[in-house]
């Protein structure tokens, strides 16, 4: 025993960093699995708020562009109302069925929320964004982040006040997507290379995909909307090893300049997880 | 100013330079990340205990991870420079004494070849084991090789800058004071 006490007397700097270098990359592995654990949320809160205060002096310098994004996209939403089509008389079919409606009729899958970005990074080869809404007002972990110009992350830890974005610019993200034209579904990846570019792949050789398509979130995505842009393609490898294409995408986001996000809920989502997860029987 | 104030400061300047300045800066390359916040371990007095050095340079990692979202991922390079420093010190620390007379180390104090030397040897090992467990996630060897030496080469070039912008002035000190 007393040789014990000796030997980590000893060697007690070696042993404390050994705890050390154990302890940092306990933290790396588990950093995925620990979004529960208190220290991690308190630590989020008080990184939120220094970069909340940061992102106020910043976001002064931003007002022009952010006012031409915000006119771009309210034009394009303005394009999408109702008013301006022409609706086929549909008077006499009659729906019945027993799920939830909103007064218009529609039954509700996507919620919106809005959310201004307080950090982002780009440089990294794992890129989060911190944006001022946390759970307290509604951000569930798997919630879309998607910017005025399209997709932009996943929400993966929230706070009280904060959550933490995955960005699309992040070794681990996988969004599913498709070409516009066509409808062929497809994985966008980021390779760690360039912000402004990602890859799309799994799209069969079989398909004329041309420069400059739109490629937009997939109607198979769960927590995104289908036919939010993606990107663009920008240039087509033809992997002469597998019977599928790599491309080579513009983001339709600028990650550089991100200011204000929405988040998007799918209200369906839980039944929808629910019945997949649900042995199969019968079959 | 007291060490300790002095050290306070430094803290908190080096982690908000690199998290609002270098780590938004648009990168140039996949493979060139500008740090230069690990050289406030580099800057620690002379006098600090091993223990604490370990302590407070667990502490730069983390709360740089903290802002990066990657806990642990800084931390690990730092305690490691950490652990190392009073090593090589001793090795390189040709003037008689030079850890008694001078605060910490600094060009002034170590002499400009063993100090150059002291700085490109922790940049190293720092980039080195940054950019392994980088690696060990992702990535192939080229990403590797190619990312430890741009990287090493970008922040040795920072912090020439750094030492040339904030020249640290040293007093000399004795006994006889």
């Amino acid at each position: 025993m007393k040789n014990i006490f000796i030997f980590i007397r000893r060697y007690f700097n070696f042993l404390f960093f050994l705890v050390l270098q154990i302890l940092s990359l306990v933290l790396l592995v588990n950093y995925n699995e620990t979004h529960e654990a208190v220290y991690a949320r308190v630590a989020n809160e008080i990184t939120g708020r220094i970069n909340g205060q940061y992102n106020n002096v910043q976001n002064y310098f931003h007002l022009k562009e952010n006012n031409r994004l915000l006119l771009e996209e309210n034009t394009r939403l303005k394009n999408m109302l109702h008013t301006n089509f022409e609706s086929a008389d549909s008077a006499r079919i009659i729906a019945l069925d027993s799920t939830v409606r909103d007064t218009a009729g529609h039954q509700r899958k996507y919620t919106w929320l809005p959310a201004k970005v307080v950090n982002n990074t780009v440089s990294q080869q794992l890129n989060y964004l911190t944006i001022h809404r946390g759970a307290s007002q509604g951000i569930k972990r798997d919630m879309a982040v998607i910017g005025p110009q399209g997709v932009v992350g996943t929400v993966i830890e929230t706070s009280e006040n904060y959550s933490r974005v995955m960005s699309l610019l992040h070794r681990n993200s996988k969004v599913s997507s498709m070409l516009k034209k066509g409808n062929v579904p497809g994985t966008v990846e980021w390779d760690g290379r360039d912000p402004h570019y990602v890859t799309l792949k799994n799209i069969p050789k079989s398909v004329a995909v041309a420069k400059g398509d739109s490629v937009v979130t997939s109607s198979y995505s769960a927590n995104f909307p289908s036919d939010i842009m993606v990107g663009t393609v920008d240039m087509i490898f033809n992997d002469p090893g597998s019977n599928f294409l790599v491309i080579r995408l513009k983001t339709a986001t600028n990650f550089y300049n991100i200011e204000y996000v929405n988040l998007v809920e799918n209200v369906q989502w839980d039944e929808q997880r629910r019945l997949e997860a649900a042995p199969v029987r019968n079959q | 100013m007291s060490l300790l104030v002095k050290n306070i400061i430094r803290f908190i300047f080096f982690i908000l330079v690199q998290v609002y300045v270098l780590s938004q800066m648009p990168p140039l390359h996949q493979f060139i990340t500008p740090y230069l916040y690990f050289l406030f371990i580099l800057w620690l007095p002379f006098t600090i205990s091993r223990f604490s050095l370990l302590a407070v340079a667990f502490l730069l990692g983390i709360t740089l991870d903290y802002f990066l979202g990657t806990p642990g991922l800084h931390a690990a390079p730092c305690v490691l420079i950490a652990y190392l420093r009073p090593f090589l010190i001793n090795v390189l620390i040709s003037k008689e004494g030079a850890e008694l007379n001078y605060a910490e180390p600094s060009i002034r104090s170590m002499g400009i070849a063993p100090y150059g030397l002291y700085v490109l040897v922790f940049t190293f090992i720092h980039h080195f084991y940054l950019v392994l467990i980088e690696w060990l996630q992702f990535g192939n060897f080229l990403y590797f090789i190619g990312k430890v030496s741009a990287t090493t080469g970008v922040s040795l070039l920072l912090i020439f800058i750094t030492e040339m912008l904030f020249f640290r002035k040293q007093k000399f000190r004795t006994n006889t004071a």
